[in-house]
């Protein structure tokens, strides 16, 4: 019974949920109510803007003064739905690129000998110790037309014109990818480095191949690695925005780009909000589904 | 008779750094029998299996699995297989796919492989919970299915690591009887590692006992405990009472040996004169009464089918006496004056 715990108790459960009402919740509302509302020349720069100075009745003309117009130019505009499947193309992308780069990764040093494995982490994370923009600009002294890169593969001979790789596509996914590897690295590595070693021997010893153990036993076990790795990417992946504005060209549509240019730009923040709401429903709503099934499957 | 044994270890050794954990053993298993090496934790029996079923390299030896050299010999191609201290079984996976594993990699059809998982879960009585993880089976269940899907491949061998460790006391022992009928039905030769030496007496036909890396004795149960070539398997095996002496005189397979502070025993055993020795006198095979060693009742356990009762021996050292049937109590106050006897054919010398 709720009455007989101590408040202490009750203090542990409430106080996350306060913290997410306060600072999730309430913050997600207000951009919600900006979303509908219209753009004006005015401190802030939207209306109406909810007060109660003309009373309750004051407050409910405004309330009826809020409209889904910004939402109608989303869909009607093409250019915004074209950034959100560019956002989700390249996202997905440089997930499945992260996966593949960091499960051998990440399986390596899960297998190296344990006294090894806490320095191999260490260094999979450590460019986490240099400012994120730095490094994305030194992406741009390797990738440019003179840089390191195309410098590397002429002397060697591979080629003989400079590749234009930066302001691309991929040059933004080359950063994404290269960015995000260590939050995919991570969850891989503790799923992996936790797996009985009896498994494997057991399987070896039914007749299982290092290969057909590596497929049957190894990457199922760490299903729950690659799922929080994938989302650990593809999520944050989607709104980027200093990757693409630094590595990515003109022509390189990103969403979190584009709210960039609503907010700061054109100042429109009612599209920029609506732009932000749709971003938002367009994440949870298959992490929600995700979660259903989940469930399901533990209740089966 | 002339039929080659189906495991050969010759002269196998296995270090670890300057730790010799199997120390040139030798030993043979023949088809279809229940053989169990038997040793306090830290003897290398574990690392003796791992070596049969090629988890480890031996440094020097060779083992032969039906003559053949298994050497270079990668684990999954050997012909054995084994059940796992900790069972390993396939959390993801559910029990059927968990037997059929070994099968699957052997590449049998379907319809086949379910007729052998029915079989495999009839034969260890699991039938209908096939579909059931591993997570949602008891200890007992789950030491099932280890066995089944260590047999599913029919193998010459298998190899079962502690197999009754994680039971609890009154599944233990059914799970002996268990483990015995299926190793009878099948025929297959099973290799048992323990620690508990009334497991090892009640399963196996024959025991390997080990210590540091060494084979102290192999032999039937019966053997091993009447008959232990050496004080540690004496000690190992069952209860044993330890006098140490010195032969002093030998013949027609007896030794008398005097005791400290000049008692004499006679007990059976080669020795020469002058060697020191230990008699080794299980408590059963002791009586009190008689002409013999005299003591005093330290005290006395009764154990609803028998009595301990501990001596202290005025010549020195504390015997045990295992008294079966009633008794008088009155006799066995602590303290009582006793004499303890024993029949030579039941004492044994034994090395010092």
């Amino acid at each position: 019974m709720s009455q007989t715990r101590p408040i202490s108790e009750r203090l542990i459960f409430w106080l996350p949920f306060a913290w997410l009402v306060l600072f999730f919740l309430v913050p997600f509302l207000i951009v919600v109510k900006i979303s509908l509302s219209q753009a004006a020349l005015s401190q802030p720069p939207y209306e109406p803007v909810l007060t109660m100075v003309d009373g309750w009745d004051g407050l409910l003309s405004k309330l009826a003064g809020l409209s889904l117009t910004s939402y109608d130019l989303l869909i009607e505009d093409g250019l915004y739905l074209a950034a959100y499947a560019s956002s989700l193309r390249l996202a997905a992308l440089a997930t499945c690129l992260t996966l593949l780069i960091g499960y051998p990764l990440a399986y390596a040093i899960a297998r190296a000998p344990v006294g090894w494995r806490a320095s191999l982490l260490l260094l999979a994370v450590a460019p986490f110790w240099t400012s994120f923009l730095i490094r994305v600009y030194a992406w741009i002294a390797i990738l440019k037309d003179e840089g390191l890169l195309n410098w590397a593969l002429m002397t060697v001979g591979i080629i003989s014109e400079p590749l234009q790789i930066m302001a691309s596509d991929t040059a933004v996914l080359i950063g994404i990818t290269y960015a995000y590897l260590p939050f995919m690295v991570l969850p891989l590595y503790s799923s992996i480095e936790r797996q009985p070693v009896a498994l494997r021997e057991a399987a070896a010893d039914l007749g299982a191949s290092p290969w057909s153990i590596f497929w049957r036993i190894t990457v199922p076990l760490s299903r729950a690695g690659i799922v929080a790795g994938c989302l650990l990417v593809f999520i944050p992946a989607i709104g980027e925005f200093v990757i693409p504005d630094l590595l990515g060209g003109s022509q390189t549509l990103m969403i979190g780009k584009s709210l960039w240019v609503e907010f700061f730009d054109n100042r429109d923040w009612p599209m920029a909000s609506s732009v932000a709401v749709v971003l938002l429903i367009l994440l949870v709503l298959p992490m929600a589904l995700y979660e259903r099934a989940q469930m399901a499957q533990v209740r089966s | 008779m002339n039929k080659p044994p189906l495991i050969t270890l010759d002269s196998v050794t296995k270090r670890y750094g300057a730790v010799v954990a199997v120390d040139t053993v030798s030993l043979e298993i023949d088809a279809g029998a229940f053989f169990a090496l038997l040793g306090p934790s830290g003897c290398g029996k574990t690392t003796l299996m791992r070596l049969i079923a090629g988890f480890e390299t031996p440094d020097e030896g060779r083992i032969l699995i039906d003559g053949e050299d298994m050497a270079g010999v990668p684990p999954h191609l050997r012909p054995v297989n084994m059940m796992f201290q900790s069972y390993a079984l396939f959390p993801h996976m559910d029990v059927a796919s968990n037997i059929a594993f070994g099968l699957v990699q052997a590449r049998m059809p379907k319809p086949k492989i379910k007729a052998r998982v029915a079989d495999l879960l009839d034969l260890v009585q699991l039938k209908g919970f096939e579909a059931r993880k591993p997570d949602q089976l008891s200890g007992g269940q789950r030491q099932r299915v280890a066995l089944a899907r260590a047999l599913a491949r029919n193998p010459r061998l298998v190899l079962l690591d502690e197999p009754l460790a994680a039971l609890d006391k009154k599944l233990r022992e059914e799970t002996q009887f268990e483990l015995m009928r299926v190793q009878r039905e099948l025929g297959t030769a099973f290799l048992v590692v323990t620690h508990d030496q009334d497991e090892a007496m009640v399963m196996a036909q024959r025991i390997a006992v080990m210590r540091s890396g060494r084979i102290e004795q192999i032999g039937t149960p019966l053997m091993i405990y009447e008959e232990p070539a050496t004080r540690f398997v004496a000690g190992f095996i069952g209860d044993a009472n330890q006098l140490e002496g010195t032969v002093v005189e030998t013949g027609q397979g007896l030794c008398s040996v005097e005791l400290a502070k000049g008692a004499r025993v006679t007990a059976r055993g080669a020795s020469v004169n002058g060697a020191k020795v230990v008699v080794m006198v299980r408590p059963e095979h002791m009586q009190l009464g008689g002409a013999g060693l005299p003591g005093l009742v330290l005290d006395c356990a009764y154990r609803g089918d028998m009595q301990m009762i501990r001596v202290e021996l005025l010549g020195g050292g504390i015997v045990r006496v295992a008294s079966f049937g009633v008794q008088a109590q009155a006799m066995l106050q602590r303290g009582s004056q006793v004499m303890v006897s024993f029949a030579p054919q039941f004492a044994r010398v034994l090395p010092s």
